[in-house]
């Protein structure tokens, strides 16, 4: 197979004229050489005889980097929220609220830390979920429902399953570089002290992951929106935020409300992130706990998501 | 691999021999095959067993009004949507089984447009293009060369949102080539299109044919049938009701002329009857009674109108032209395409 494509290479660029190939698409090769500005060569000659194969191969990635032509139409924007949402919330929560907390606790907050120190890796992984939410809700909305630009993907030979996790994956390039922006702002706040701090960046981003997988799943899902996602906001969300262990130590629940924080993502995302930004003392199997449940989360959203895609493409 | 190398050898040429061991078409030559296609939602039978092929180069068109199958059939030429029963071969391939290998070598226009809003008339061209594999070094020139094509040179850099519906539907004809495919597949292209809009369209649909692209073309427009294809099936009710070239379909199923007289409401119905009583039709005309107009099927128009205003009867308005395929979908189905 090497040598016939290699072979082929030096007849298509290097042979005479006359023994060049003629495209298969020949038809509309002529159209093309009628244009004005032409490409050198051929599309069929360009992808060889299976033309397929490089979407096979490298599918995912050509989704990734449409949504990323997206994102740069509205840079701007993404880069405002990354610098004022960190900004704000630091000064609100950790120093504002902080000072309060640490005054009445002795100049310590739970976990016997300065409070911004406590509640910055919650804010770092909440960012992240934040983030995971948007750029997984309403561009898989957009692509089924509102611009059906995956029905446009997948008239090309790219399958639902590669729409699935290039959208995933390009949710994933968002949430990274809104979590290191924000560790950024962790860092430069003094609420990052350990060596490894920047390892919250990692840790965040699964927990993203793993959510977003959860939302392109039940995204897909939706055939009409009735006002799901506001449901989601209100109901998922708004109490994850609130009873993950994001504020106070989740322990100091009743334990009839600290199961909320067992299934959350965010509550094992925000341990994780503890653990790298100051050291909290989670034992060894707890730390690989808090992995592998985002990591099942991820796992079982992508096999709902190709399903629910697979069966929406194909009707 | 073994079968593709004594090719090699026996033509004695790299990369054609190897392309061309790659048997693009159907085993009886045709690009695409249907037997007995059938499609199912639940009770409803979409697609209710239809036979067709087309050949290479052929600008072939399903026509039929809106719910007729004619979508849902193009959805499954298209190897996205998978058929219920029957036989489909695309290029020699099974799109059950080798969907994307399929996709590879179309050009597909859906019905909706489904263009990024978000990015530029130059960027969706170019991010399509990537979708197939094709490197920017390729797809640069290409973009400029469709650009041109689409008639969009001056909205190039413009966000798709703000282009009008008629250079959108442009945009998506000109994405649609972008990988140079073998067969271009439109679903309704100039529905819901102005006037101007759609001859802009059909003038560049036109030379595509003349470049010998392959076209599959679905439309309830009797007139977009008659300009574009070679040959036609006309469906209604997920069946094919007949086959063949626009002028054969009215040769058979029509006749030459049609007089159209409107008498007013609720009046067409007896003056029909008073008409053919009366003995005013010639060999083998006949009426059809439309709520609001009569049709009078006839060899000679002119002659039949006289007749019918010198015994007597005074219609509103009258007019006498030829046949088309309007007519032979009233005739297969005493129903109008167009309702």
């Amino acid at each position: 197979m090497r040598a016939e494509r290699e072979d082929a290479g030096t007849a298509a660029e290097g042979g005479p004229a006359g023994e060049r190939p003629q495209p298969i698409g020949g038809a509309a090769a002529e159209l093309r050489a009628g244009g004005a500005a032409r490409a050198a060569r051929g599309a069929a000659e360009i992808l060889g005889p299976r033309r397929s194969a490089r979407s096979l191969l490298y599918g995912v990635w050509y989704v990734t980097e449409h949504q990323l032509v997206i994102m740069r139409s509205y840079f701007t924007t993404i880069l405002m929220g990354s610098v004022l949402n960190p900004v704000m919330y630091l000064f609100a929560i950790g120093v504002g609220i902080g000072a309060f907390v640490n005054s009445n606790a002795g100049g310590r907050g739970p976990g016997g830390v300065p409070y911004i120190v406590f509640v910055g890796p919650a804010l770092l992984a909440s960012s992240a979920l934040t983030v995971a939410f948007e750029e997984s809700a309403f561009p898989v909305m957009a692509g089924f429902k509102w611009q059906k630009v995956f029905f446009a993907m997948n008239a090309t030979p790219v399958t639902g399953g590669q729409i699935a996790t290039g959208m995933l994956l390009a949710m994933g390039l968002r949430v990274a570089f809104t979590v290191a922006a924000f560790w950024a702002f962790l860092a430069a706040f003094g609420a990052a002290p350990a060596a490894w701090s920047f390892l919250a960046v990692p840790a965040a981003l699964l927990g993203g992951l793993s959510f977003g997988a959860l939302i392109v799943a039940f995204a897909s899902g939706v055939e009409d929106d009735e006002g799901w996602f506001t449901i989601v906001q209100r109901l998922i969300i708004a109490p994850m935020f609130l009873f993950s262990g994001t504020f106070f130590p989740l322990e100091s629940l009743p334990l009839g409300l600290q199961w909320i924080g067992w299934i959350s993502p965010l509550w094992h995302a925000t341990q994780l992130g503890r653990v790298a930004t100051y050291g909290l003392h989670e034992a060894p199997a707890l730390v690989a706990a808090h992995i592998l449940y985002l990591g099942a989360l991820q796992a079982a959203g992508l096999f709902v998501s190709f399903r629910n895609f697979d069966r929406r493409l194909s009707k | 691999m073994k079968r593709d190398s004594t090719h090699r050898n026996a033509t004695g040429g790299g990369i054609s021999a190897a392309l061309k061991s790659v048997a693009l078409e159907n085993a009886d030559g045709s690009l695409i095959s249907a037997r007995g296609l059938v499609k199912t939602f639940g009770q409803l039978r979409a697609v209710d067993g239809i036979d067709f092929s087309v050949g290479k180069g052929e600008a072939f068109g399903l026509l039929g009004p809106n719910g007729a199958g004619k979508s849902t059939a193009m959805r499954m030429v298209a190897s996205v949507s998978k058929r219920t029963g029957g036989e489909l071969s695309i290029l020699g391939m099974d799109p059950s089984l080798r969907g994307p290998d399929i996709r590879a070598h179309l050009g597909v226009v859906p019905q909706e447009d489904n263009l990024d809003l978000e990015i530029s008339v130059r960027e969706n061209l170019v991010v399509y293009g990537r979708y197939f594999g094709l490197p920017f070094s390729y797809l640069r020139p290409k973009a400029e060369e469709l650009i041109d094509f689409a008639q969009l040179r001056e909205k190039a850099r413009e966000k798709v949102d703000n282009l009008s519906g008629g250079m959108k539907r442009r945009l998506t004809i000109a994405r649609a080539l972008v990988n140079e495919p073998d067969i271009l597949l439109l679903d309704e292209p100039t529905t819901g299109l102005d006037p101007q809009a759609r001859h802009v369209l059909w003038d560049r649909l036109f030379r595509l044919k003349e470049a010998g692209v392959t076209l599959v073309i679905t439309t309830h427009y009797m007139d977009e049938a008659e300009q574009l294809c070679d040959r036609l099936v006309v469906m209604d009710r997920g069946h094919i009701m007949a086959e063949g070239t626009p002028a054969s379909l009215i040769r058979e199923h029509s006749s030459r002329e049609v007089v159209e007289l409107r008498f007013g409401s609720g009046r067409n119905e007896g003056t029909a009857a008073a008409i053919s009583a009366a003995g005013l039709l010639g060999e083998g005309d006949r009426v059809e009674v439309l709520p609001d107009r009569l049709l009078v099927y006839t060899q000679e128009g002119e002659a039949t109108l006289a007749r019918v205003v010198a015994s007597g009867q005074r219609p509103i308005t009258s007019l006498v032209r030829r046949s088309s395929l309007e007519d032979v979908f009233l005739r297969l189905t005493g129903r109008s395409l167009v309702e």
